[in-house]
């Protein structure tokens, strides 16, 4: 029986059921695509409507000037059971990395698709397109890149280019490249076209573009830079758990002093949240298991255009971070908190040597302050005049 | 004789192009091409050196961390920075993770289907299917209802008529010999391992914040914050996950991915004698169980075999290793002839064959975009089956023992090891020794923490004012796929060139100046070709060096182009 016959007999339900989807897990699943969709749970039975009634639509998976961890973080992308979701709900119907056939069967695969889902399928393309000298950097199957793409993606329904590659031409087209990488917005005008930028993006944000579109049968809104609002509407430093620290004038001055072992604010030590858009600290990775702020580094602004060289140096302070909230005054209520946690966590005797390096700070205090007078919320020094005062901080400051 | 073209070479990273000439049912002649080049080491340049390593994870987003480690490694190892023991041990613990997922990952998802039919796997009795799990294995999920329940799934799936990513495979094909059962049987495995590595890889966002791409690595140790008492660091609640996540991989591995290759393997023993290829090994060896970095303390030792003579290990010394363009798409300034060390590396692109859309390359001249790195001039084999060959010959007992082990079941001797199967093998040997000894570095990291150790960065060179005015690096590591190295020179602060030396680009370069054959090439000749429409044989052997394209291909320009350094916020 074929599928839609079986859906139509019996219901989505049973169809999911003999798929070893259970009727729990799918529930679960629109739940969540409502909250990374940002939308309120009352969708959740909507979601779920639109996918009872959804035919497979099929899919296809470009890789171009890439290094597939926008494929890798497809296949992390966790609960519940996202690859049976994908598998069950869509014809994923090509995909070099982890499709059966080789070569021309491959091909046919492809060709197959554009032809018999002309104007049906979703084209996903990971990796930059490369342009110069007739587009001899990345060939498949003898076929140049770019003509590739522009068979493919004109014949889609829509284009959704995952990674900041394929958004804006990432990393291949940092100063320094010379193929003529371009995002696959600029190789082909004119698509029907989402970015799922960051480097990689993330899997929960792929599903729920896709999820968006089989439920409203039109893709998300987007900012100007074709991003979903979803997932890039809001700045990093605004959702940030350590934004508190910010506010408070707390932050790590060196890797590994107490501050950083505090979990405070990594904006001194280059952390580029103050200036990327992405919903990295709600959704988080790896089953929302932490992030990379969270684990002590600072953001270093993948999901935003040319990051590679606009964001670079990474580990030097960004300069003029608007303030808002909390004055600057809270930087010298910051100093009397480091001290008070200092305390309690000499109380704790977990070792003698932690307590001398906690011990010293204290001490040295008093020549902290004016270094600490280049607060970002008052001064907006350029990059490189942050330099040379950066690095004298780590070594003149309190290695609180 | 008929000229085989395979492209794309599929379930691999990245682009890979294999054309072979067939005469009489087998492979006489092979050709390797990476058909992609980004050029990353080129951006590179003129950046800051602690950067680096975020550059150069994005050489690969399958093997990711591993560009990010031997960057690392190539800075501090050109300033003399001794990292703390808590880093090593988080970058122990971070690489080891990773091997284990990455083979797991290669065997179900990536070379399964060229031994397993899934086809076949709707004719299995569910019965017989668990009678036979549960002779290989205690792994609990083993019951006849739980195969028949796969196998529904597999049937309703195949009964839509839409067959995605397994439709055009070769089905069917007779180099095929696994029973329905041990057919269902991997099906279920294949299903099983896609969730298991979404799950085990946690270990890598526990550590390093995210997968792929972790992002925790600093020039001089780690990022990831040690403290017992904080919330958001690591701490006893993330201690105990880690333990758990990495039991998860013990359990997999030991009950299911070992079990699993071993039992497939039984049916394909004529492969042990399929796809030797050159039969020379190479490891840097890696894994240090201490600070110091000595290569007395890998835990994965390294060294040098030469024609498959395990009585004899050589030593290795970086400084033999050269890289030639004679048939890479690239020149010399002194002749293609020409072999450099990293440090002297240069390369400028000069693509010279054919142009798109072409048949078929020009297989006399150049053909590839990888080089063809060469040891002391010799073509060499890396990845698990080098290493595996190298701890067995040096004596390594846990390594002796899972391999006599698997020698013993599958009744062959060491011969069989030189072989396709044999890199089969010693990938999930690997993966078993490797996940045996992650609790034993969690453990250490335990025990530092809890005697007030928090210590993950020398900040002593942070600054780059404390830099010397030149220095050169180099920073290696044992990635899943083999051994890989990466050169540094920096100049003023800023990186003046860099050059990677990748696993892939040693086993899938093309031949050197003196007409070598990489060791893909050299692996297929012998291979059958039964169907040459539906090459899965080639496919066989090609994937058990688990290719990795994206990571093979870089470049290094010294005259490339200037840039400036663009800061708009």
């Amino acid at each position: 029986m074929d599928e839609r016959a079986e859906v139509l007999k019996d219901g989505i339900w049973s169809a999911l059921d003999r798929r070893g989807v259970s009727r729990r897990n799918f529930l679960r699943f629109c739940s969540v695509m409502a909250g990374a969709l940002a939308l309120p749970q009352r969708y959740a039975p909507v979601i779920a409507k639109a996918l009872e009634q959804t035919h497979r639509p099929a899919l296809v998976w470009l890789e171009f000037q890439d290094c597939a961890g926008n494929t890798e973080s497809a296949l992390r992308a966790s609960h519940p059971s996202f690859a049976d979701i994908v598998l069950n709900l869509l014809s994923w119907n090509y995909h070099e990395t982890v499709m059966a056939p080789a070569g021309k069967a491959a091909e046919k695969s492809l060709h197959d698709t554009v032809v018999q889902e002309q104007g049906q399928y979703i084209a996903v393309v990971e990796g930059s397109v490369p342009t110069a000298d007739n587009g001899v950097y990345c060939t498949i199957g003898g076929r140049a890149a770019m003509d590739i793409a522009k068979e493919v993606c004109s014949s889609a329904y829509a284009t959704i280019a995952v990674g900041t590659c394929a958004s804006f031409g990432g990393i291949p087209a940092a100063a320094g490249g010379v193929t003529g990488a371009v995002s696959i917005g600029q190789a082909v005008p004119g698509l029907r076209l989402i970015n799922l930028s960051a480097c990689p993006m993330n899997g929960a944000n792929l599903a729920a573009t896709i999820v968006h579109w089989l439920t409203f049968k039109e893709l998300p809104a987007t900012d100007n830079l074709n991003r979903p609002l979803f997932a890039h509407g809001d700045r990093i430093h605004d959702a940030c758990p350590r934004r508190a620290h910010y506010d408070a004038g707390q932050f790590v001055q060196e890797w590994g002093d107490e501050g950083h072992r505090q979990g405070w604010c990594l904006y001194k030590m280059g952390c580029k949240g103050p200036s990327t858009n992405y919903n990295c600290p709600r959704v988080q990775w790896n089953d929302s298991t932490n992030w990379p702020i969270g684990v002590g580094h600072g953001c270093v602004g993948c999901a935003q255009p040319q990051f590679w060289d606009t964001m670079t140096p990474f580990y030097h302070t960004l300069p003029n971070v608007n303030g808002f909230g909390v004055e600057l005054t809270a930087e010298e209520i910051g100093i009397g908190v480091v001290a008070t946690v200092a305390g309690l966590s000499a109380a704790h005797a977990i070792g003698a040597g932690v307590k001398r390096q906690l011990e010293k700070p204290r001490a040295e205090k008093e020549p902290s302050a004016p270094v600490d007078a280049s607060h970002p919320l008052e001064t907006a020094p350029t990059n490189s005049q942050q330099v040379p005062q950066h690095n004298a901080s780590s070594q003149e400051e309190t290695p609180l | 004789m008929t000229r085989i073209v395979i492209d794309p070479v599929t379930r691999i990273e990245g682009h890979l192009r294999i054309e072979a000439e067939v005469q009489d049912g087998r492979v006489s002649d092979a050709w390797s091409s990476g058909t992609m080049f980004r050029g990353i080491e080129l951006i590179l340049r003129n950046r800051d050196p602690r950067d680096a390593w975020v550059f150069a994870q994005r050489i690969c987003g399958v093997c990711t961390t591993v560009h990010a480690l031997a960057s690392v490694r190539s800075v501090e190892n050109a300033l003399g920075i001794t990292i703390p023991d808590n880093a090593r041990l988080i970058r122990d613990l971070i690489a080891g993770t990773l091997l284990v997922q990455d083979h797991v990952i290669h065997f179900y998802h990536l070379h399964a289907l060229d031994w397993v039919d899934i086809t076949s796997a709707l004719k299995a009795d569910p019965g017989a299917t668990s009678t036979l799990a549960q002779s290989i294995s205690t792994w609990p999920k083993s019951s006849k209802t739980y195969f028949k329940g796969v196998q529904d799934r597999l049937k309703a799936f195949v009964n839509t008529g839409q067959l995605g990513l397994f439709a055009n495979g070769y089905w069917g094909h007779p180099a095929y010999k696994l029973p329905p059962e041990a057919n269902l049987l991997a099906v279920a495995h294949y299903l099983e391992a896609l969730d298991w590595q979404r799950d085990f890889i946690r270990i890598h966002a526990v550590l390093g914040g995210k997968n792929p791409h972790p992002q925790s690595y600093l020039v001089g140790g780690m990022a990831t914050a040690l403290n017992p008492d904080n919330e958001s660091t690591i701490n006893a609640e993330r201690l105990g996950l880690l333990t758990q996540l990495v039991q998860s991989g013990q359990d997999f591995v030991s009950q299911v991915y070992l079990p699993d290759v071993l039992a497939i393997a039984s049916f394909y023993k004529d492969w042990a004698a399929i796809g030797s290829g050159l039969g020379n090994y190479f490891a840097y060896g890696d894994y240090p169980t201490d600070v110091q970095n000595s290569p007395a303390t890998y835990f994965l030792p390294g060294g040098l075999i030469l024609n498959r003579n395990l009585s004899t290990v050589g030593t290795i010394d970086q400084h033999q290793v050269a890289e030639y363009v004679t048939h890479s798409w690239y020149s010399y300034n002194e002749g293609d002839k020409a072999g450099l060390h990293p440090w002297k590396g240069e390369t400028q692109p000069n693509y010279t064959g054919p142009q798109p859309p072409y048949e078929f390359l020009n297989i006399d001249e150049k053909y590839s975009w990888l080089k063809s790195p060469r040891y002391n001039g010799q073509a060499v084999e890396v990845g698990p089956l080098a290493r595996m060959l190298l701890a067995y010959a040096q004596g390594k007992p846990n390594v002796q023992s899972l391999v006599n082990g698997a020698l013993a079941q599958l009744k062959v001797n060491t011969s069989a090891l030189f072989s396709t199967l044999g890199r089969v093998a010693a990938r999930a040997i690997e993966a078993q020794v490797m996940v045996n000894q992650l609790p034993v570095w969690l453990a250490q990291l335990e025990d530092n923490m809890g005697r007030g150790d928090l210590s993950i960065h020398d900040n002593t060179y942070w600054d780059p004012g404390t830099w010397p005015n030149e220095s050169f690096g180099f920073g290696f590591h044992e990635a899943p796929r083999g051994s890989l190295a990466h050169w540094i020179h920096i100049q003023n602060g800023q990186i003046a060139n860099y050059q990677a030396v990748v696993p892939t680009t040693w086993n899938a370069g093309p031949r050197d100046a003196q007409g070598q054959r990489g060791a893909y090439e050299s692996a297929l000749i012998g291979t059958p070709v039964a169907n040459p429409e539906q090459p899965v044989e080639i496919l066989r052997t090609v994937h058990s060096f688990d290719p990795c394209l994206a990571c093979s291909v870089h470049v290094v320009d010294p005259k490339g182009r200037e840039y400036a350094n663009v800061h708009v916020m």
